[in-house]
């Protein structure tokens, strides 16, 4: 079991000037519009319980409105909670006083905002060492600091520029470089790519992956977008209307959603990028069994029972070894053994290989790929009809 | 004697005939005779004379009080005037001129050279200095008031709710009404036409800083708070300088309304080109009403375009790259002083 860094217990926010009453309704299981009818108020999460462990990209994912921008929000208590706790580091961030708040908030957690949010009137180094100065930094030592987060994200050139002259995406390495600037244990990144053109948002993602390779931080990441979830999160958690419906990585929630609004996301998502070799393997060929004096004349003959082009060879451990087909066995002379009449060209193909990285092998390959794992077994084999039937995978004909 | 008197001869009548038609209390008699279909013949609530009892009641009991008010403002008042009435104008001209090169560049130099010159020549030096000290200490008190008072309803609704509708009132009260109660509390001179100024051209001030600081965009507090900012780390660092373009409009707009108090405030013996305009009205001397006008205006304009460059001028020289001591005059002498010392 990883460390645990931040613990969310049975926390509910009330939007409204009455909480303890729309809470009490809550509680008692009345429905979310029903309470707004009945007393105005919105709910903004119900009932949230989670854990995010030390190092891990943690995706919070969900439609407008469905509350992630404020459980981002309550964790570092930009939002107070109508009830409930949250544990940051060991320490309860719902019950502490303004000032000990404003410590955490200087040295453990920063935030990344959609939005950039960058001071007008600083220019760049001084924007990024803003943190630091609040906490009382003598400005040689935070501008130390600031240029070497200014350096991490590749804007250390820009350094006395101001934010209005400076393009979207290095706006957001600013705000990016700001939050870096304290080196927090805890990032929070709401919606912080989504503000910015796709092939420039790609790019941030690979910059956050690869800063994040250096420096292992706990990140919180809010997004709507599916494919930067996936792509990004060790897991993903997914509101709906306030309620985290579902946490796992992507894998599981991709093959066990947990209702068809978690199913929705899916829809016409690249399966490509998520989905495995292992994922589609399929089992149906022939695998022959290599023995000691089991020529291709053996072979030959199961192919035939079992009118099949190709043979998959194994053995006894069920390694992989090669591939042979009619025509490779029938050139060879009968007593000839087998591993001389395997095909060259097909290669196996590791299991975790994602489909994307398939499609090349597969198909220049005259018969289905072979899947190994990390040890060689044989796991299966892929063959073209299979591929792409599961490109153009429906989750909605699912179940 | 009483019936000698009488030319018409006619017997005095018997009781005393009610001659007091000056002090009548038409009051009492409307209340005798009430008409429910004309209600408003006559004053029900007699406004007028709560306002004179509450005038002289203070008058009376708080005259001390603003006496006091009168000690700072007379002070800051006299200092300013002796200062700008010892200058000799050739320097101040030139200072200004250099000032407004500083701030704004060559062509705004040239105007304020050109302008002060005019004001000279045409004979209003003297009264110019006067109304620059009653307008300059004015704008420092509305500072000294405005700029707390702006950030305080910025932060809080409620006394924002109450002070707005006083705003309102400043602002639309006709001045010649507070003229009156001024005068009464503070005596006459140069002093109550300083008070008259600041009430009347405190409030654009209040509201703009209060619009500012509100206007300072949502996400731009949070990452204050996300970051750590103490509330006031956040006031010095965040909205203030945020909201800094918006309260030197305050300030631009607090200018020109002094200014334009000036011949208002004269009306209570206050000195300077207003008292030209008010003495040339009075007199039917148009030229001399004309000289203290033109004189309002060159001032009003060469202020009204240093303030506003004062404003705009911080973020030109974050496009520019330039620090201020790069440029203007000052900027000249920087580089000969540089050069000297490379040689």
């Amino acid at each position: 079991m990883r460390e645990t860094i931040i613990e969310v217990k049975n926390i509910y926010k009330v939007f409204g000037d009455s909480p303890k009453k729309a809470l009490a309704l809550l509680k008692k299981g009345v429905d979310k519009d029903e309470i707004f009818r009945k007393t105005s108020q919105t709910i903004g999460i119900n009932d949230a319980s989670f854990e995010i462990y030390k190092g891990e990209i943690f995706v919070i994912m969900g439609l407008s409105g469905s509350g992630k921008s404020t459980m981002v929000r309550l964790m570092n208590r930009l939002i107070e909670p109508t009830s409930g706790q949250i544990y940051v580091d060991g320490d309860e961030i719902t019950a502490m006083n303004q000032s000990s708040l404003r410590d955490v908030r200087r040295e453990k957690i920063s935030m990344v905002f959609q939005s950039f949010a960058l001071m007008p009137h600083m220019n760049v180094i001084d924007n990024v060492a803003f943190g630091l100065e609040l906490g009382g930094m003598k400005k040689s030592e935070r501008y130390e600091k600031a240029l070497n987060a200014l350096e991490q994200v590749g804007l250390k050139d820009y350094s006395f520029s101001y934010p209005d002259e400076l393009s979207g995406g290095m706006q957001q390495r600013v705000g990016l470089a700001r939050a870096l600037a304290n080196d927090p244990r805890v990032l929070l990144m709401d919606e912080a790519f989504s503000a910015l053109d796709p092939l420039i948002r790609a790019e941030m993602q690979d910059e956050l992956l690869k800063l994040q390779a250096e420096h292992e931080r706990t990140i919180i990441f809010i997004s709507h977008d599916l494919d930067e979830a996936m792509k990004l999160g060790d897991r993903i958690a997914i509101m709906q209307g306030g309620v985290v419906v579902q946490i796992g990585t992507p894998d599981e929630i991709l093959k066990n959603p947990a209702n068809d609004y978690v199913r929705s996301f899916f829809r016409g998502v690249n399966v490509g990028g998520i989905m495995t070799a292992r994922d589609i393997a399929s089992l149906q060929q022939v695998t022959i069994i290599q023995k000691d004096g089991n020529g291709t004349l053996a072979a030959l003959q199961t192919l035939h029972e079992h009118d099949r082009e190709f043979g998959y060879i194994v053995d006894k451990k069920r390694k992989y070894l090669g591939v042979v087909s009619v025509d490779s066995l029938k050139a060879k002379p009968k007593r000839d053994s087998i591993d001389l009449a395997f095909i060259k060209e097909v290669e196996p193909v590791l299991e975790t290989a994602y489909l994307n990285d398939l499609m090349g092998a597969v198909a220049k390959s005259p018969c289905a790929v072979p899947v190994v794992n990390e040890q060689g077994k044989y796991m299966g084999a892929i063959s073209k009809a299979a591929l792409l039937e599961s490109l153009d995978y429906n989750w909605e004909e699912e179940e | 004697m009483a019936t000698a008197a009488n030319p018409w001869g006619t017997q005095a009548p018997a009781t005393p005939p009610n001659n007091d038609w000056l002090i009548n209390d038409s009051n009492s008699k409307v209340l005798h005779h009430f008409d429910w279909l004309n209600p408003f013949d006559g004053t029900l609530v007699p406004f007028d004379k709560w306002v004179e009892h509450a005038l002289n009641w203070t008058v009376e009991n708080f005259r001390g009080v603003f006496q006091a008010i009168r000690v700072p403002v007379d002070g800051t008042l006299s200092m300013l005037e002796n200062f700008f009435q010892a200058i000799p104008p050739t320097v101040f001209i030139v200072l200004m001129a250099l000032l407004a090169w500083q701030i704004a560049g060559k062509k705004l130099a040239f105007g304020t050279f050109a302008s002060l010159v005019i004001i000279g020549l045409i004979g209003a030096w003297s009264e110019m200095m006067v109304t620059l000290s009653l307008v300059f200490t004015s704008v420092i008190f509305c500072m000294i008031i405005g700029l707390p008072l702006g950030i305080w309803i910025a932060r809080s609704d409620r006394a924002s709710s109450i002070i707005r509708p006083i705003l309102d009132a400043m602002q639309t009260t006709p001045a010649f009404v507070y003229l009156v109660p001024v005068v009464m509390l503070f005596g006459i001179g140069n002093v109550p036409g300083v008070v008259v100024t600041i009430i009347f051209a405190l409030p654009p001030l209040i509201r703009l800083t209060n619009l500012g600081i509100r206007q300072v965009p949502e996400d731009l507090i949070e990452v204050s708070q996300s970051f750590g900012a103490s509330p006031w780390q956040m006031l010095f660092r965040v909205q203030l300088p945020v909201a800094m373009p918006t309260i030197m409009a305050g300030i631009n707009q607090t200018l020109m309304l002094s200014l334009s108090m000036v011949v208002f405030a004269s009306m209570i013996a206050v000195g300077g080109l207003g008292q030209m305009v008010l003495r040339g009205i009075g007199r039917l001397d148009m030229g001399l009403a004309a000289v203290g006008g033109l004189g309002i205006v060159l001032l009003a304009v060469v202020l009204d375009r240093m303030t506003q460059a004062l404003g705009l001028r911080e973020k030109v020289m974050h496009r520019q790259r330039i620090k201020w001591y790069k440029k203007g005059p000052i900027g000249l002498v920087y580089t000969i002083t540089c050069k000297k010392e490379k040689k």
